[in-house]
């Protein structure tokens, strides 16, 4: 196995597990975090397009690697953006949750 | 040599595994630790597919920056509010989103190894940018992102702009205007303030020297300006520095310096070029590394005024 389909195999599961985190964590800051893993995910299996796309005397083909540069500095733009709405939000609610039920619950129910 | 496939095997198996920890940890504080020791570790594998660009980002924002911005979140939603209720979905659930994921991941490794063969390349595209219009830049990354792609590079300044304003719209009506946030609450402690001073200068120097060497090696203004970012964040850390009022002048500037200096330039080209983003070949090297520097102020001034978040109408001291 080739170091390329190597590191693709490990973004594929590295998608797998950012989504399953995605679904099941109660805690929007820890579904960011899955969403971030899912994302370098992506970027792992696009990386090696473009170490398969290696020609004309490059090791590699700039142009997907300038893309995912592209893409890095995107998601944490995205992801600073969730966390602030994140933070207003809980400001707002009182609650850190997704769970629209839990705010209409008296708050002294979640004091753990 | 022949360690390196075993060396590639592990190290794929401690990414995987980083990465379960950072979805299987209790603690919020210890899956994001996790997760900047994962986006180290997957700069390792950049390295391994042959891009270093790559790696140093990954690196500096994937892992770092990202970093911060999640603990310092934790940090500030504690101090907000009572933490959520840890409310666990139940078994079916459970079972039910793992089987999703474990067929998304397997359509996906499917896919990675059926992909065409020979695989298709932009390759000889972007040589030719590196040696047309982009013209003395050793290093092709540089000239697919200032050249090749330079319009995309150009927007992708506009949505860290846009994404400034909208974290600085989500504060409250009263606080606009003002400054975010300290990043960190506490009184210091004094081997942070001593980090600040001893590792803030150094990190500068290597910043702007990873920027300029960018146009011939590995490294360039996205990796520059994340580096002069986190030393930002570092003074800042430890209340060497406080973050600016949203209102100064000079943040403001530096904020949309990159992407108007790229557009002018941009426009400029059309007129005299020939076609919009085009340079001058002659001149075209010089004309990237000022157009970058200007990059490099604005992502230094973006990244950590991303993490510090809304102005905060309360003066915590």
């Amino acid at each position: 196995m080739t170091p390329s389909v190597l590191a693709g195999l490990t973004g594929a599961a590295l998608v797998g597990l950012g989504l399953y985190g995605l679904i099941l964590h109660p805690h929007p800051l820890r579904k960011l975090l899955a969403f971030n893993l899912m994302g370098s995910g992506v970027f792992l299996v696009f990386g090696i397009v473009a170490r398969r796309g290696a020609a004309a005397g490059f090791r590699f083909d700039p142009i997907p690697q300038a893309m995912v540069i592209t893409g890095i500095v995107v998601a944490f733009a995205a992801s600073a953006l969730a966390v602030a709405l994140i933070l207003r939000l809980s400001a707002q609610s009182g609650h850190a949750t997704l769970d629209p039920e839990a705010w209409t619950r008296p708050s002294g129910e979640d004091a753990n | 040599m022949s360690a390196l496939p075993y060396i590639d095997v592990g190290l794929a198996l401690l990414v995987v595994a980083v990465g379960i920890w950072t979805v299987a940890a209790r603690d919020l504080f210890a899956a994001v630790i996790g997760y900047v020791a994962y986006g180290l570790l997957l700069a390792f594998v950049w390295i391994r597919l042959y891009a270093p660009d790559v790696a140093l980002t990954e690196a500096a924002v994937g892992g770092g920056v990202t970093g911060v911005l999640l603990i310092t979140a934790g940090k500030r939603l504690g101090a907000v509010k009572n933490v959520a209720p840890e409310a666990q979905p139940g078994l079916p659930l459970r079972l039910l989103a793992g089987i999703l994921a474990v067929l998304v991941a397997s359509a996906l490794g499917a896919a990675i190894l059926t992909l065409p063969d020979p695989p298709p390349s932009l390759a000889p595209e972007a040589a030719l940018a590196a040696d047309g219009a982009g013209a003395g830049l050793g290093n092709p990354i540089t000239a697919v992102l200032m050249s090749y792609r330079s319009f995309d590079t150009m927007l992708e300044k506009i949505v860290l702009i846009l994404a400034v304003v909208g974290v600085w719209s989500v504060g409250a009506d009263e606080a606009w205007g003002g400054a975010p946030a300290p990043l960190r609450q506490s009184r210091p402690y004094a081997p942070m303030v001593f980090l600040a001073q001893m590792l803030a200068p150094v990190g500068v120097l290597v910043g702007i020297h990873i920027f300029w060497t960018g146009a011939n090696a590995p490294g360039g203004a996205f990796q520059g300006g994340a580096l002069l970012a986190a030393m930002w964040m570092v003074t800042m850390m430890a209340r060497l520095t406080e973050p600016p009022r949203i209102d100064a002048r000079w943040l403001r500037l530096a904020l949309v310096a990159g992407p108007a200096v790229f557009l002018v330039i941009g426009l400029a080209g059309a007129v005299i070029a020939g076609s919009f983003f085009a340079y001058p070949h002659s001149l075209a090297k010089p004309i990237i590394l000022f157009i970058e520097a200007f990059m490099l102020v604005s992502i230094a001034a973006a990244l950590p005024m991303l993490v510090a978040g809304p102005p905060s109408g309360r003066s915590d001291q």
